[in-house]
């Protein structure tokens, strides 16, 4: 079970960023329409979800190992690159930060607009296919990140516990509160998350070109702070930037007038 | 049904390759030739894909930091 933490952990703090942004679609969709279209659409897309997880799962497990952390690695690094640039630009200024309130804003403004139609046996098709697709679509990269987890480690049951615990903490939690859950710091998990999984991508990647790591396994312990250390510099290198930018963009009055408050 | 391939597709490559496609491609050329290295050249080089994988994400940055991207 120890040795199966870290996986667990990993797949938790994964799921749980992707399981709050789901949540904000279903309380959208739930407190503006309708409570039992939006529970159809969240049932649909969980037995969509569960369906992909009990085909491909297995599958996969049907490969090599070299084959599967070569594919996978080669994957989840891209995968985790792509989060990380996203994360960093958030943290430097460049992209505006992910914030639940004003994105639970915004679907309510579209579910209130939307006209009640039933269809197929469904009272709200606007609040189901609205939750249908909010949880699918996040439910995917859950799925992604269970599968591609839990078939390198060869410990698929680790991995969709980190992830069934995720998802059972994060609607537990929004039931109780009733409301997105905009006090998580998201944007510091989701930087936390592309460090994991670059540093697992890399490191299975490069397993299965055929590299052996110094220290086999335990070099993740030293590749995990690397990954964090060099993302955390080109944050802090691109904030100065952003800043300097700014400032010599900024009008001449407002220098004037900076002056005038500090003197 | 060619526009739900289309579709199909163009959510895929988003969902992977994301806003970068070069990010993906150097990180696909520097596992081949990492593979090469170890196989044909007898290196073991395991260094390779972080140094490539931190040179990808700067280039992207200062690409997507200075309008470029």
């Amino acid at each position: 079970m120890t040795a199966a933490l870290p996986l667990v952990l990993t797949v938790f703090v994964a799921c749980a960023v992707e399981a709050i942004e789901a949540l904000t679609i279903v309380l959208a969709a739930g407190l503006t329409r309708e409570w039992r279209s939006t529970f159809q659409g969240m049932a649909a897309a969980l037995i969509v979800l569960a369906a992909i997880v009990g085909v491909l799962g297995p599958t996969i497990t049907l490969l090599p190992l070299t084959a599967l952390r070569l594919v996978i690695g080669a994957l989840l690094a891209i995968f985790g690159l792509q989060w990380l640039r996203k994360a960093i630009l958030r943290a430097a200024g460049y992209k505006a930060l992910h914030d639940e309130a004003s994105a639970y804003l915004r679907e309510v403004a579209a579910a209130k607009a939307a006209p009640e139609v039933a269809k197929r046996g469904i009272s709200d098709w606007y609040a189901f296919t609205l939750a249908f697709k909010g949880v699918l679509l996040e439910g995917l990269e859950v799925v992604f990140i269970v599968i591609t987890f839990g078939d390198n480690q060869r410990n698929l049951g680790a991995a969709v516990v980190g992830a069934a615990i995720a998802v059972v903490v994060v609607t537990v939690t929004g039931i109780a509160v009733r409301a997105p859950l905009a006090k998580v710091p998201e944007n510091a998990l989701k930087f936390v998350v592309g460090i994991m999984l670059t540093s697992f991508g890399t490191f299975w990647g490069a397993e299965g070109a055929g590299v052996k790591w110094p220290g086999n396994d335990a070099a993740l312990l030293v590749l995990v702070p690397v990954v964090a250390l060099v993302s955390l510099g080109y944050a802090t290198w691109l904030r100065r930037v952003h800043r300097l930018s700014q400032a010599a963009a900024r009008p001449p009055t407002a220098f004037s007038e900076t002056e005038g408050v500090t003197n | 049904m060619l526009r739900a391939l289309k579709s199909f597709g163009a959510f895929w490559y988003d969902f992977v390759i994301g806003d970068d496609w070069q990010v993906a491609a150097i990180a696909v050329a520097a596992l081949a030739l990492t593979a090469l290295l170890v196989h044909v050249a007898g290196i073991n080089a395991w260094w390779l894909l972080p140094l490539a994988a931190f040179a990808a994400l700067a280039w992207s940055l200062r690409r997507a930091t200075s309008g470029k991207s």
